[in-house]
């Protein structure tokens, strides 16, 4: 379970999260919603400890994220993470970007890495690109190589940010459904998406952001059938 | 008036003397490459740890390194430690002295190359449980050592060359040193020069051939 209490953040005089509540569920899919800048990505990094906060507490499992005795390195073991940018690690292949945190953060050894590497490529559909260089990879590729990537940490949590955003049309499709695919396996999962059709088939639950604050959360036959918000109204207007 | 007489008899007989001096070369600038590398990966740590004091020591490496004739360098190893009484062998003075430039040089570069890495390759390595050390280690480190492979080359080849400076600390078994002495024997100024030259030319050009073969086996990405 994931409870966000009270938070607040500002980058310098800019607050970007003024006191969000919020919790998620173990099983839970939630996808946020809202306009650029309303602190989507913000939340999202301060819920792994990426970014400090500056009052309220995020508790994951019961651990205090932002707590001073909390090794931050252990709980993000718990927590994948894929943002926007493709991130890939140049450097290593397709298996090896998979196998690297699982060999240095799990001790696994290269044989346990390898077969699990192997396991999530297959699950996402990458079997053929093992031994491939991300530069070799299209978009779309590159972001389920991040997916198995962070998949192979064998997460509670997954957090996904935008991550279609970056991608050419054609290529949009396939990774949502590698997210349908772990919404169905019962993933806990927090998405933020511009992806409206995604976001009212996956989700138990969609939030909306409006300039720091979550104006509106509900199932989304709710939310999108019958907004509430006067801002959230104006949002969906724009985005059909 | 040009009634110098080229006499390559000589010359050619001290060749293997020559060689002998020219592994000593060698070596002195694969060591001096090998510890600079160590050290200037060192000062990047430095530079990036946020704290001051190794900061500024790191900085002030590179900017003598880089803003003082190498000889000064190794002239300082040599007679400016032994006024404190450290007297170190001419040898020593003169790998420590290379050392010391190549550090400097090769952390400017490894800064540059670092500009060149996005932030986010280690945000996502943090985001996987990975320590500031393991991001560093196993995924920033390996793409600027790609990204300054080529000044990396370069340096090696401006060490081969900096071992002549050896000559202000009386080095005598490097390349330079045994020719300046058969010079010193013989006269015959011209013909050692010229083959010390070749000498000089024929390892350069072996280092960047190797390196680009040696870049083509690593970087296959
Ligand atoms: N590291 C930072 N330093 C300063 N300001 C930042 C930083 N990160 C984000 N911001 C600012 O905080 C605000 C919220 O950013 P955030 O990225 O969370 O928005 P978002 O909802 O994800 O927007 P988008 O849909 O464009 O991704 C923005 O105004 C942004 O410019
Ligand atoms: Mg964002």
């Amino acid at each position: 379970m994931i409870e966000i209490e009270n938070v607040r953040k500002s980058f310098g005089p800019l607050e970007v999260l003024k006191g969000i509540n919020l919790t998620v569920q173990k099983g839970e899919v939630l996808t946020v919603i809202g306009g650029s800048g309303s602190g989507k990505s913000t939340l999202l990094t301060c819920i792994n400890g990426l970014e400090p906060i500056d009052s309220g507490r995020i508790v994951v499992d019961g651990i205090e994220v932002h707590a001073k005795t909390t090794d931050l390195n252990k709980l993000r073991r718990k927590i994948g993470i894929v943002f926007q940018q493709w991130n890939a690690f140049p450097h290593l292949t397709v298996i090896e970007n998979v196998m690297l945190a699982q060999v240095k953060v799990l001790k696994r050894s290269k044989a346990e890495a390898e077969a699990e590497a192997v396991r999530q490529l297959k699950h996402v559909g990458l079997s053929d690109k093992l031994n491939v260089y991300p530069s070799r990879l299209s978009g779309g590729q590159q972001q389920r190589m991040a997916i198995a990537r962070a998949l192979g940490m064998s997460p509670d949590y997954m957090l996904f940010d935008e991550v279609t955003s970056a991608l050419d049309p054609q290529l949009v499709g396939e990774v949502l459904d590698t997210l349908r695919m772990l919404a169905s396996e019962g993933m806990t999962m927090i998405c933020v998406t511009h992806e409206m059709k995604f976001a009212r088939e996956v989700s138990d639950r969609v939030a909306f952001f409006d300039k720091g604050v979550m104006a509106e959360i509900a199932p989304p036959e709710e939310l999108f059938g019958a907004p509430k918000d006067p801002e959230l109204r104006k949002f969906l207007a724009a985005t059909h | 008036m040009f009634n110098y007489n080229f006499r390559w008899g000589q010359a050619l007989n001290s060749l293997p003397q020559m060689l002998e001096g020219a592994l000593v070369t060698m070596e002195i600038a694969i060591l001096s490459m090998a510890v600079g590398i160590v050290v200037a990966i060192v000062l990047t740590v430095f530079r990036l740890s946020g704290r001051r004091l190794l900061a500024a020591v790191a900085t002030t490496w590179v900017e003598i390194a880089r803003n003082t004739p190498a000889l000064f360098q190794i002239y300082m190893v040599h007679f400016g430690l032994g006024s404190f009484g450290i007297h170190l062998s001419p040898y020593l003075s003169l790998l420590i002295g290379i050392t010391f430039n190549n550090a400097g040089y090769l952390a400017e570069n490894f800064r540059g190359a670092l500009k060149a890495i996005p932030d986010t390759q280690a945000r996502a390595a943090r985001s996987l449980g990975m320590s500031a050390g393991q991001a560093f280690g196993s995924v920033v480190m390996p793409q600027m050592l790609r990204i300054s492979f080529l000044p990396m080359t370069n340096q090696m080849v401006w060490a081969i060359l900096m071992t002549s400076l050896g000559a202000v600390v009386a080095m005598n078994t490097d390349l330079y040193g045994v020719t300046s002495e058969l010079n010193a024997r013989t006269f015959r100024t011209f013909e050692f020069f010229a083959m010390a030259a070749v000498i000089f030319y024929l390892i350069t050009k072996v280092i960047t051939l190797t390196a680009r073969l040696l870049a083509a086996r690593l970087f296959r990405y």
